[in-house]
């Protein structure tokens, strides 16, 4: 692949930042994801922690590295003769959400500032395949592009303390789900009942960067119901087949 | 053989190196705030310098041991007592059943660590002891928790005479940092300006981050959230420089203007509300 536009730096002394042109793009994410995966392929016996971003990959080297600026050359040419043609296998999700009032505390809002009937504003946000670009500010915390243009709207002005877990919300460009109550300023409008993240799996969270996600309706009842099986266990992530 | 937490201070928890491995799920590494002291705290009772220890803050627990064992308390000075007897940091002592150890308070640098020997051995949750919420159930140790720990065959006061702990690398006000990423995009001004100010911890210090009481203006405009680490300096819309720590979370979107050594990661976290600190840039 051509490198010529990636940057390389060093983030301290046990961590090198790889980033592409600073955008939010499917393309650019297939990208980083392919150079994650061949990473990862080739670094595990030095136990290194790859992640990624919208446009960045963050190799740590966790305890510790010898020559910083030798691994750079070392991952520039295991990049350079990396061809970039297979697709990532990737997941794709159907995830559960109730936008009645009681969840959607910010979605009348939205729907006068947009002009849009609740139901066209659920509508648009369930015909929609989001891509999992990446985890981060929470555990489990899925940051979801795609949003079609019509349901962009702002952060809060001012961050909420108590968002409850499930929450589901728009931040600009992005949609997501709150994994655990926190504080947090997205616009609400519905409630996810699934668990994300589960701590005492090694394995916590079935979703990966460069999945895809999809949002269906459900009504309050049907959420109680979802609920109740989490809490037992038997609760199943639909999954599509592709 | 446990320690029971018979009054938990202010904030007490079991920490180890911490959470790798997990950072691609927004897991923060956690671990020992201070390396330095937890891994001379190990190594001064026998143990690998991985093992898990309780990290004490400012006002320190109370604990009952329920079975013998050797410990040590390290930092960089604190009252300590086991039932009426005074404590001396950095020397090991045995403990018996029903004896309480009470780290009254710590007189000089924040934290404190206490080592057994074997190492606590509590439950691991993604690899780890380290408490942090919601990975454990509590982000510290709970009044009438129990932490576990092994019986070793043979516990003895030996005289690790090679260990030599190093308490003044603390007393400086120097933070030794490399440029962040978003380093570039500053004003000539404002990174001499960051490097030559003397700056202030605020109250908000806590262990998933610093903030500093000075304000500089931040004419970056707004980017894409990025990876970050403990020890990334961030400075915010608001002008506001923040240090992250070891619970920091995994991504930020603010801009990343320094990022710590390892070390000076470690004398931060000796750091309080009101001391002086210093950037140095050294690449």
């Amino acid at each position: 692949m051509k490198i010529d536009q990636l940057i390389f730096q060093t983030l301290g002394e046990r961590a090198i930042l790889i980033s592409w042109e600073e955008k939010i793009e499917k393309n650019i994410l297939q990208e980083i994801l392919q150079c994650r995966k061949i990473i990862q392929k080739n670094y595990i016996e030095l136990n290194v922690e790859v992640i990624n971003t919208y446009n960045s990959l963050l190799i740590n080297y966790g305890l510790g590295i010898e020559n910083i600026y030798g691994e750079i050359s070392l991952l520039k040419a295991l990049l350079v003769k990396t061809k970039l043609s297979k697709k990532i296998k990737t997941n794709h999700y159907v995830l559960p959400v109730c936008y009645e009032e009681q969840f959607a505390l910010d979605l009348e809002e939205i729907c006068q500032h947009k002009n849009l009937t609740s139901e066209e504003f659920i509508s648009l946000h369930t015909s929609t395949n989001y891509t999992l670009f990446f985890i981060g500010f929470l555990p489990g915390f899925l940051y979801l592009g795609g949003l079609p243009k019509t349901l962009q709207i702002p952060r809060k002005k001012t961050p909420r303390l108590n968002v409850k877990k499930g929450a589901v919300g728009i931040g600009e460009k992005q949609t997501g789900i709150y994994p655990q109550n926190s504080a947090g300023g997205w616009q609400l409008i519905g409630n996810c009942p699934v668990t994300l993240f589960d701590p005492s799996q090694d394995s916590p969270s079935p979703f990966l960067p460069g999945d895809e996600v999809q949002f269906k309706s459900v009504s309050i009842k049907e959420h109680q119901e979802i609920l109740r099986q989490v809490e037992l266990g038997a609760y199943q992530i639909q999954k599509l087949e592709k | 053989m446990s320690v029971k937490v018979i009054k938990e201070g202010l904030l007490s928890s079991i920490q180890d190196l911490g959470r790798f491995g997990f950072a691609g799920w927004g897991v923060p590494q956690s671990g020992v705030m201070d390396r330095y002291s937890a891994k001379m705290a190990n190594l001064l009772v026998g143990n690998q310098e991985f093992e898990a220890v309780m990290e004490v803050t400012l006002l320190g627990p109370v604990l009952e041991f329920q079975k013998e064992t050797l410990v040590v308390v390290v930092g960089l000075k604190a009252q300590v007592k086991l039932n009426d007897l005074k404590i001396e940091l950095l020397r090991p002592f045995l403990v018996e059943s029903g004896d309480q150890l009470h780290i009254k308070q710590i007189t000089q640098g924040v934290r404190a660590y206490v080592a057994v020997s074997g190492g606590f051995k509590t439950k691991e949750f993604l690899k780890s002891r380290s408490q942090f919420f919601p990975i454990t159930s509590h982000a510290s140790l709970q009044k009438g928790e129990i932490s576990p720990y092994n019986l070793q065959e043979e516990n003895s006061v030996q005289q690790f005479a090679g260990i030599k702990y190093e308490a003044k690398r603390y007393a400086s006000k120097v933070l030794e940092v490399y440029k962040g990423p978003e380093w570039d995009r500053l004003s000539n001004e404002l990174q001499i300006q960051l490097q030559i100010e003397v700056l202030s911890i605020s109250k908000n210090n806590s262990r998933m981050a610093y903030q500093l009481t000075e304000q500089f203006p931040n004419t970056i405009k707004g980017m894409l959230s990025q990876p970050v680490l403990p020890g990334t300096v961030q400075l915010t819309p608001g002008g506001n420089l923040i240090v992250l720590m070891r619970d920091a979370q995994t991504t930020g979107g603010y801009p990343r203007i320094f990022q710590l050594t390892e070390k000076s990661i470690q004398i931060l976290s000796q750091k309080k509300q009101g001391d002086k600190i210093e950037f140095k840039c050294i690449d």
